[in-house]
C-alpha cells in the first residue's frame, strides 16, 4: 500500500497522472482492501512487466530493445489515446442528452410518444456497436450544406455519433427505471401544489433521479471508452489504428504482444478508477435508499 | 357564477366515482361551509381517499358535481391552478421533496408556481416554519427529521400557497404514537384561525374535540353525518354504531 509517485514506476512512460490520486479509505472489508485500484494496478503493471521483460531477453535481432521502441512511440500512442478519450467523450455527451430526452419521452402520458420512444430505445439498445458504426460511416455524408455554409463530417465524427445511439438507447432505459422508481407520492404532491408536469419533473423528479442514475451511467461510461477502439475499423486513427500502423513501420513480430499489453494497461489504469468509483456510489447510496 | 361567503365553499352534489368496474363513490353530497371543520370516518376501502382527491381533481369523477369557491372541479375546461390555488392537500405520507431542506420544500410552490418575490416567499417561509413550530430545522433535509415534524414542514409547504381549504388525508396514520399529537395541535391552530378544513382521520377523541360536523362513510356512500356530540353518543345507523363500537 506504500507505493507512492515518487517511486519509479514498473514500466516506463506510465505517467503518474494517469493514476488515481486518492487513496482508498482505511478499515474496508478485506476483499475490498485486496482488490482495491492500488493493488489491481500493480498487478496489471507487475504482469505487464513481466511480459515485455522476457521481449528484452529474446531480442536477438540487432537494434533497439523493445523497451525502447515502446518508449519511442509512446508520443505519438498517446495522442491516439488522447482521440479514444475525446471520442468517449463527446459520445456520452452527446448520447447523455439525447438519452435523457428520450428517456423523459418514454414516461410520457401521450401513449404514442411513449411508444416511439421505447420503439427507438429498444431498437439502439440491441444493435451491434459496430454495426451502427458502419452505418452512421456510410450513410452520414461527408459534408452538409446548411444555407450556403459547409460542415463538414470526418469519420471520427460520425464515428462520435455511431457510438453516441447506443448510448442513448441505454440511458434512455436508466432514466425510464429511475423516473418509474420516484414515489408516486412526489407527483401527486407536486400536483396539489399546483406544479404543472413540466415543472415536476424537472424541479422534483428529475433532481431525484441523478443519484439512481449515476453509476449506471459511469458504469456506461468505462463500456464505452473500453468500445472506442471499434473506431479503427470504420478507418479512425485512434490508438489501435495507431499501435498497428506502429507494429507495422517496425516490422517485428516480437512487438506484438508487449505493444498491444501496453494499450490494454492504458485502458485499464483510464476506466478500472472509473468502474471502482462506480461501485464506491453503488454500495454509499444502496445504503442510504 | 361568482361565489359569496354564505355559500358553501365546497359543495359536493351526488358525486359518483368509479375505477374501471369497482365503483368507489356511490352519490356522494355534502356542503361545507367557509371556517368549517369537517371530519370524515369509516372503514378502510370504504371511498375516503378517493372523496377528497376528487375535491382538488387528483382523481377526476364520473357524474355530479363538486365546487369549491364557485370553481366547477369536474369542468373538462377545469383551471386546475386556480382550483389548486384554493385547495392545499396534506398525504399520509407527507411526500417531501427529499432533495430540498425544510425551507425550501416551503418556498418552491410560491416561487416557481406562482412566481412570488423570493424575499417575501422566504419571509413567509419562515414565519410557517415558525408556526408548526420547527424554528432551527430550516436548512435540514427531510430525511434527517421524524415522521411528525415532517408532516408539519408538509403542512407548512401547503400553506405557503395560502389556500382557504385544506385536506387532510390520514396524516397521523403513518406516525408514531407520540408525534401524533404534535400534529393534531398544529391542525388544531390552524382550525382555531378559521381555516376551513376536511379531514379525513381515526382519531376520534380529536374529531370529537375539533369537528363541527363528523361524517359516516361506508362503501361509498355517507351513512351518517352531524355534529360530533350528537354524532358519537346518539348514531342511529346500525353500520355506524357497529364502526364506532370497534374503534371507541
Ligand atoms: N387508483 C386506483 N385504481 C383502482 N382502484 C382504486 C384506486 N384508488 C383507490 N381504489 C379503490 O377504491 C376503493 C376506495 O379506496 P380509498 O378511497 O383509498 O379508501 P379509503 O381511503 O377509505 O381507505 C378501494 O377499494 C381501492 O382499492
Ligand atoms: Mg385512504
Amino acid at each position: 500500500m506504500a507505493w507512492t509517485h515518487s517511486q519509479t514506476p514498473p514500466v516506463k512512460g506510465h505517467l503518474p497522472v494517469l493514476l488515481p490520486l486518492r487513496s482508498m479509505p482505511q478499515g474496508l472489508p478485506l476483499q475490498d482492501r485486496l482488490f482495491n485500484v492500488w493493488t489491481a494496478s500493480i498487478l496489471v503493471l507487475a504482469l505487464a512487466a513481466a511480459l515485455i521483460t522476457p521481449a528484452f531477453a529474446q531480442d536477438a535481432t540487432p537494434g533497439r530493445s523493445a523497451f525502447a521502441i515502446l518508449l519511442e512511440w509512446t508520443p505519438t500512442l498517446a495522442k491516439g489515446f488522447g482521440f479514444n478519450v475525446l471520442i468517449s467523450i463527446l459520445s456520452m455527451a452527446i448520447g447523455t442528452v439525447l438519452g435523457v430526452g428520450l428517456g423523459i419521452l418514454q414516461v410520457s402520458p401521450l401513449r404514442p410518444v411513449r411508444q416511439v420512444a421505447w420503439v427507438i430505445t429498444q431498437f439502439f439498445r440491441n444493435s451491434p456497436w459496430l454495426v451502427l458504426l458502419f452505418y452512421c460511416i456510410l450513410l452520414i455524408p461527408f459534408q452538409i450544406e446548411v444555407f450556403g455554409t459547409k460542415i463538414p463530417f470526418p469519420g471520427w465524427v460520425k464515428a462520435v455519433i455511431g457510438l453516441s445511439l447506443p448510448v442513448m438507447a441505454y440511458m434512455s432505459e436508466y432514466m425510464r427505471g429511475a423516473i418509474l422508481s420516484i414515489p408516486t407520492g412526489q407527483w401527486e404532491s407536486a400536483e396539489s401544489l399546483g406544479f404543472s408536469r413540466g415543472q415536476t419533473l424537472r424541479e422534483i423528479i428529475l433532481p431525484q433521479t441523478i443519484k439512481r442514475v449515476l453509476p449506471s451511467w459511469m458504469n456506461l461510461y468505462a463500456v464505452l471508452t473500453m468500445a472506442t477502439p471499434l473506431v479503427s475499423i470504420v478507418g479512425v486513427n485512434d490508438v489501435m489504428a495507431l499501435t498497428r500502423a506502429a507494429l507495422s513501420a517496425e516490422g517485428r513480430v516480437d512487438l506484438l504482444i508487449p505493444m498491444y499489453l501496453y494499450i490494454l494497461c492504458w485502458f485499464f489504469l483510464y476506466c478500472y478508477p472509473i468502474s471502482a468509483l462506480t461501485r464506491w456510489l453503488e454500495r454509499k447510496y444502496s445504503v442510504k435508499l | 357564477m361568482s361565489w359569496t361567503e354564505d355559500q358553501p365553499i365546497v359543495s359536493l352534489k351526488d358525486v359518483h366515482k368509479s375505477f374501471g368496474e369497482v365503483k368507489v363513490l356511490r352519490g356522494v353530497s355534502m356542503d361545507i361551509q367557509k371556517g368549517e371543520v369537517i371530519c370524515i370516518i369509516g372503514p378502510s376501502g370504504s371511498g375516503k381517499s378517493t372523496l377528497i382527491r376528487c375535491i382538488n381533481a387528483l382523481n377526476d369523477i364520473q357524474s355530479g358535481s363538486i365546487t369549491v369557491e364557485g370553481i366547477e372541479v369536474s369542468d373538462p375546461k377545469l383551471d386546475k391552478l386556480a382550483l389548486r390555488k384554493k385547495v392545499g392537500m396534506v398525504f399520509q405520507q407527507y411526500n417531501l421533496f427529499p432533495h430540498r431542506t425544510v425551507l425550501q420544500n416551503v418556498m418552491m410552490a410560491p416561487i416557481k408556481v406562482l412566481g412570488q418575490n423570493k424575499a417575501e416567499v422566504e419571509q413567509r417561509a419562515r414565519d410557517l416554519i415558525r408556526k408548526v413550530r420547527l424554528e432551527g430545522k430550516e436548512d435540514a433535509y427531510p430525511g434527517e427529521l421524524s415522521g411528525g415534524q415532517q408532516q408539519r414542514v408538509a403542512i407548512a409547504r401547503s400553506l405557503a400557497m395560502s389556500p382557504d381549504v385544506m385536506l387532510f388525508d390520514e396524516v397521523t396514520a403513518a406516525l408514531d404514537p407520540e408525534t401524533v399529537k404534535e400534529v393534531l395541535n398544529t391542525i388544531k391552530d390552524l382550525a382555531a384561525d378559521g381555516m376551513t378544513c376536511i379531514l379525513v382521520t381515526h382519531e376520534m377523541g380529536f374529531a370529537r374535540e375539533i369537528a363541527d360536523c363528523v361524517y359516516f362513510t361506508d362503501r361509498g356512500v355517507i351513512v351518517e353525518s352531524g355534529p360530533p356530540a350528537t354524532f358519537f353518543d346518539q348514531a342511529t345507523d346500525p353500520r355506524t354504531r357497529e364502526f364506532l363500537s370497534q374503534v371507541l
